[in-house]
């Protein structure tokens, strides 16, 4: 049984100028100890579906789907009480702004207790012991130091370990990583990145990379799903996908890196749209 | 903080020393004085009156002479209530403002979050449109205008509370003078709650705190409504001032024993030292409100501790 | 640079044309943003009404608002017992026309916000742009005197002013302009120096312009936004503030038909004749909540972060 699974995702926001509609009919398919990679320039709706998935999107959106099911069972049928037991400790996500995304009047310590008291019961000490254990975990230096820390104290390299480790916390069997790398310095991207794949490597988790960058595609990913203006262009096997892409979009992406350029100018996206029809 | 406070009190010295003298000299330049509405008395006993208020003297002595005063804790008689100087004046009116202030004050802390946060909650709802119609209307209507018709329709028409006095301090005595010059804060306070939760609720760490399973009263009352109250708090200073405006109108309709009615009828009778021991007064409350509200917002908000 | 040939002036005449219409395409943007706020365009509405209403009142009042109609004491308003259809809205206790006392009284009011808004924008503004454009100890100074004003609360800062200068309806103004002035200076000074370092400023000044001309000509203009939505807010207090005023007895005098005086009058007769009280009070709170209304439509319609496109 796959661990998610998504059947003709649909979903529409109520925007001034008339419906939008940023998912038009897209399936996901994620097993354990599987990566896959939702690649797309923006605007492609790559977030949105797991946006959905997690219950974040604004109540702007109306969400349809044929099949939205985790392990088997249907998360759109779940209480908000039964949903909130899933989010946060058996799927979780991590975002792109990494010092945005923590709440600045509070402790790095205290935004990791939370979730362990919260989804994991522990209290005092038991919480003290587990934060330092999963700071290290993710690679902070002087894990007991950075307990008391606020996050605009720290980096941006350092706040996404964190979000990490707040993923991981409770051991989750799917996460969900909305370009993580996106806002970091280069060095540190491949840190986190290497970070994210040992970590699911160790865990057996299911990881969902969400990227517009085909290098970190490269990098990290089991299978390859390409999206374009909300639906879904291709999905293969991450070599298959490189080296024999069958759709003109995918194509396209892939002559736009600068390490696949063989003559004087650069091909853009739009040079394969006629020939492509999308 | 603690030497952060220390350096503010030290630097509101100055402050306070020009409030003095601009009162001091404001007053003095007004035209006529304080015995003009008394009988004609014969010019001896006048001349004495005079002396003994060292009025006679020229006004460069007067002024230190009040300095050298107010450094020893003394703020001068009352020119018009005999008997009373103005520090026992204030003493006696003090407590009964204060009072009424501090209720006020946290009537609408209380009602004016729980309001905002309700509305920014539903936003664009009916709920939303009306909390924000209502306090709009709220902060419009003058204090003067609303005290009135509250006391009429809940004082005499309906014959709930009683409209003036402060009785022997019973509760039902506090509640309509309260609830005048509470209401526009609640107004105010309403509206800017729910505009710094709806920039709030939309934030990445409040998305942080629902992706991670977070209950409700989490997301709601602890992530966001902390760093929605940061802008609130800091306007809580200058809504004092604007409260001790509203406290002086309120005192006057509802006959309430402060500090408020007698300090408009001595700057009409110019009762020098009076109104500059009540000036002094009122500044040195508002430098001290906006001291605890600095050391608040240090507190609430660790992004300003590390500077 | 400056030749005058026929093609520099056809330039010449076309930039003008070209500047006109990015003027008026301005105005017609900020007009569709302002219009999407229907709260706004109801408080404009509104105000538009008032205006009209103080312009013509002599055409529009039924009475003249001084008579005394010494048979009609304490006439309740026209749909209430013992009402009477020549004072719709009831007399006051010497007998005057509440409804004509209110007509023209938004003259007034208006008169009080124009004249307040006037002296304090120009003072502020040419304090704000001297604090921010000299610095140093004049920029000090003067902000140090702007704060210490602005600790106390603005009416009491009146009360005391009027008492110095006498009670009535013209230093009352004074005083409320007087004590209604830093906000303008803070915010003019705040624009001022966000703008002073910007490229088009440091432009303007190596072409040669003077100070004066780069204060008023090159700066100032793009710092209007938030000044124009203070002054709005100011209108509004500023009615407020005298009308209070008014109601201490230390603003307008009787038998002036000022609405915060008409309310001072009528308070010892709230019991018997809630109607001398409530319609002061209402023509006030509408008047307020109008320019409220405008004024935050202005202020989401000027703030360049919420343009939506």
């Amino acid at each position: 049984m796959p661990l998610l699974e998504i059947r003709n995702l649909r979903v529409e926001f109520d925007t001034a100028k008339g419906p939008f509609r940023a998912l038009d009919g897209v399936d996901y398919t994620v097993d354990a100890g599987e990566v896959l990679a939702i690649v797309g320039e923006s605007g492609s709706g790559k977030s949105v579906a797991m946006l959905a998935v997690m219950g974040l999107l604004p109540d702007s959106a109306t969400i349809t789907a044929d099949k939205m099911e985790f392990e088997g069972r249907d998360l759109r049928t779940l209480s908000p009480k039964a949903h909130r037991k899933v989010i946060g400790k058996e799927i979780s996500m991590i975002f792109q702004e990494p010092i945005a995304s923590l709440n600045p009047c509070f402790t790095v310590g205290f935004q990791l207790g939370e979730t362990l008291k919260t989804h994991m019961g522990l209290k005092g000490k038991q919480v003290r012991e587990r934060v330092i254990e999963l700071l290290t975990a993710v690679g902070i230096p002087d894990p007991e130091g950075r307990i008391s820390a606020f996050p605009h104290q720290m980096s941006g390299g350092q706040c996404q370990r964190v979000m990490i480790a707040m993923a991981i916390a409770c051991s989750p069997k799917l996460l969900i990583a909305d370009e993580p790398t996106t806002a970091l310095d280069v060095t540190i991207q491949k840190q986190i990145l290497d970070l994210l794949v040992k970590l699911q490597q160790e865990s057996g988790m299911g990881l969902i990379m969400i990227t517009h960058d085909m290098g970190v595609v490269a990098e990290t990913a089991d299978r390859v799903i390409v999206q374009y203006k909300g639906r879904k262009m291709e999905e293969a096997d991450v070599l298959s996908l490189f080296e024999s892409p069958q759709n003109p979009y995918t194509k396209a992406l892939l002559s736009a890196l600068p390490e696949n350029a063989t003559g004087d100018r650069l091909p853009t996206v739009g040079d394969f749209a006629e020939a492509g029809g999308f | 903080m603690l030497s952060y406070a220390l350096r503010r009190l030290v630097t509101a010295v100055p402050t306070l020393f020009v409030i003095i003298t601009v009162a001091f000299f404001m007053m003095r330049l007004a035209p006529g004085g304080p015995f003009d509405s008394d009988r004609a008395l014969p010019p001896e006993i006048e001349k004495n009156i005079a002396a003994a208020y060292d009025l006679d003297k020229p006004l460069f002595e007067q002024y230190l002479i009040y300095l050298g005063r107010i450094l020893r804790g003394d703020f001068g008689p009352s020119l018009k209530i005999r008997d009373f100087s103005v520090g026992e004046l204030i003493a006696s009116g003090a407590p009964a403002s204060m009072e009424l202030g501090f209720s006020a004050i946290l009537l609408a802390l209380v009602i004016g979050v729980s309001l905002g946060t309700l509305a920014a909650l539903r936003q664009n709802s009916g709920t939303d449109f009306s909390v924000m119609s209502v306090s709009m209307v709220g902060i419009a209507v003058p204090n003067f205008v609303m005290a009135p018709l509250l006391s009429l329709v809940l004082g005499v028409y309906l014959d709930l509370l009683p409209t003036s006095g402060w009785g022997s301090g019973e509760l039902r005595y506090k509640v309509l003078p309260v609830i005048a010059l509470a209401l526009p804060q609640i107004a105010y306070v309403a509206r800017l709650t729910r505009g710094s939760m709806v920039e709030v609720l939309h934030s990445n760490f409040v998305r942080t705190a629902r992706a991670k399973g977070l209950p409700p009263r989490s997301v709601i009352g602890l992530h966001a409504l902390r760093n929605a109250l940061i802008p609130v708090i800091t306007t809580i200073g200058l809504q004092v001032g604007v409260l001790l405006a509203g406290a002086i109108l309120t005192e006057t309709i509802f006959s309430w024993p402060g500090v408020g009615k007698w300090l408009v009828d001595s700057i009409s009778r110019r009762d020098y030292f009076v109104v500059q021991g009540g000036l002094l007064l009122i500044a040195g409350i508002i430098m001290l409100v906006n001291l605890i509200v600095d050391v608040l917002y240090g507190l609430i908000n660790p992004r300003i501790r590390h500077n | 640079m400056t030749n005058t040939s026929p093609a520099a002036k056809a330039d010449t005449a076309k930039l003008e044309a070209e500047s006109r219409n990015a003027t008026k395409a301005q105005l017609a943007e900020f007009w569709y943003y302002f219009a999407q706020n229907k709260g706004a365009v109801v408080g404009l509405a509104v105000f538009v009404l008032l205006v009209l209403m103080a312009v013509f009142a002599p055409l529009i009042a039924p009475h003249n608002p001084d008579i005394q109609y010494r048979d009609s004491f304490l006439v309740p308003p026209v749909w209430e017992e013992g009402g009477k259809a020549a004072f719709l809205l009831g007399t006051d206790a010497v007998g005057r026309d509440i409804l004509s006392r209110l007509i023209f009284g938004a003259r007034f009011s208006l008169f009080i916000g124009v004249v307040v808004v006037t002296i304090a924008l120009t003072g502020g503004i040419v304090l704000g742009l001297i604090a921010g454009y000299v610095r140093g100890a004049v920029d000090t100074f003067i902000m140090r005197v702007m704060d210490i004003i602005l600790a106390f609360p603005s009416l009491l800062l009146a009360l005391v002013l009027v008492a110095i200068l006498g009670p009535g309806l013209i230093n009352a103004m004074i005083a409320i302009a007087l004590v209604l002035q830093p906000h303008f200076v803070r915010l003019t000074r705040a624009a001022v120096l966000s703008e002073r370092s910007r490229d088009y400023v440091v432009a303007a000044r190596v072409a040669g312009a003077g100070h004066l001309r780069l204060m008023f000509k090159t700066i100032l203009p793009n710092c209007l936004a938030p000044l124009i939505v203070q002054a709005t807010l100011s209108f509004s207090n500023a009615i407020l503030d005298a009308a209070a005023l008014g109601f201490l007895g230390m603003g307008a005098q009787p038998p002036t038909p000022e609405w915060g005086t008409m309310l001072a009058e009528a308070r010892e007769f709230i019991l018997r004749a809630w109607w001398v009280v409530t319609f002061p009070g209402l023509a006030i709170l509408i008047t307020v909540l109008a320019i409220n209304l405008v004024g935050d439509g202005l202020r989401d319609a000027l703030d360049p972060k919420l343009k939506r496109s």
